[in-house]
């Protein structure tokens, strides 16, 4: 379901149809994640994969134009990249230890010290806001920085500007 | 925009139930799935509906630009300031076992529960922010078009 959507979005021309179909890619996704147990992560892209992106992608479609233009240049070159950058991601995926595995890096490093300590050095039942919160407090803050960057990035570029320009018209309209 | 009569309706009914599943999803995700990130995003979506269907003049009344840039300031600032607030109480930055010294996982959940506002304030607010700064400039595309 996933690779049909995706192709979809591939070969449609009308970004209003692709906008949507990105939504759909991103519930499908969301699903993916609850059958790996990752709740948490399933709730996020849901939430901002298929429901804020969309709008935004919407909005952004309403300042441009409607359909994409049709390219003349060769997908030979593209195509060639995205196999050798998938048939290496694939590669790399031969050594990965298979899902569940309790020999997994994941599950013997620090894993099982933040799974048996969470009980009673934080005493909250979910792990995953425990270790997000607490454990790594210094990488969620990062996080959070990211989000005011990107936040105050996307003011700055676009809000901004529109300022400059209204600022720049009242000038024009004071000169006149 | 005078029509659309079953979405004007339908859009004031669940803008407040949406309101109050975000809350649920920031205070209680130390029970359940959910958190900060996930409840900030939530409280948005309330925010860019009532935009959408209503028009942008109408939300900004209820939820000032000014205001969401303050905010996304102050969420960030929430978060760091628990743990400099930890560090004066003598333990280390964001070891929030600092706010109760004699049973640390209450201190815990108060430094949890501060922390994850703190993400949630600030997601909800860029996530506005960026919905007001695309949703402010003069679409291209007239209403025909799509």
């Amino acid at each position: 379901m996933l690779v049909l959507t995706a192709i979809a979005v591939v070969r449609m021309r009308s970004l209003f149809a692709i906008a949507m179909l990105s939504g759909v890619f991103s519930l499908l996704s969301a699903l993916l994640f609850v059958t790996l147990d990752a709740v948490d992560v399933a709730f996020t892209e849901a939430a901002v994969g298929a429901g804020i992106s969309t709008v935004l992608v919407l909005g952004t479609l309403a300042l441009t134009s409607r359909y994409e233009k049709p390219t003349n240049r060769s997908p030979a070159l593209p195509l060639f990249v995205v196999i050798v950058t998938g048939a290496a991601l694939i590669y790399g995926t031969l050594d990965m230890p298979n899902f569940g595995s309790p020999d997994a890096p994941a599950q013997t490093h620090v894993g099982p010290d933040y799974l048996e300590g969470s009980v009673h050095e934080i005493d909250i039942p979910n792990v995953v806001t425990s270790i997000l919160a607490s454990y790594r407090g210094y990488d969620t803050l990062g996080e959070t920085a990211v989000v005011f960057t990107a936040g105050i990035g996307v003011l700055l570029l676009i809000s901004g500007l529109s300022g400059r320009r209204r600022r720049d018209d009242e000038e024009e309209s004071e000169e006149t | 925009m005078r029509h659309h009569l079953i979405l004007r309706v339908i859009t004031k009914l669940l803008v407040g139930a949406i309101m109050l599943f975000a809350f649920y999803v920031q205070f209680h995700g130390d029970f359940s799935p959910g958190g900060g990130f996930q409840a900030g995003v939530i409280m948005a979506v309330a925010f860019i509906l009532y935009g959408l269907v209503f028009s942008l003049h109408d939300v900004q009344q209820v939820f000032p630009p000014w205001l969401v840039h303050k905010l996304i300031a102050l969420g960030v600032l929430l978060y760091a300031g628990t743990g400099v607030v930890s560090m004066f109480l003598g333990y280390g930055f964001l070891d929030y076992g600092a706010f109760t010294p004699d049973h640390p996982a209450h201190g815990q959940h108060y430094g949890i529960f501060a922390v994850e506002l703190g993400v949630g304030i600030t997601v909800t607010a860029v996530m506005v922010a960026i919905y007001y700064a695309f949703a402010s400039r003069p679409p291209r595309l007239s209403d025909e078009e799509w």
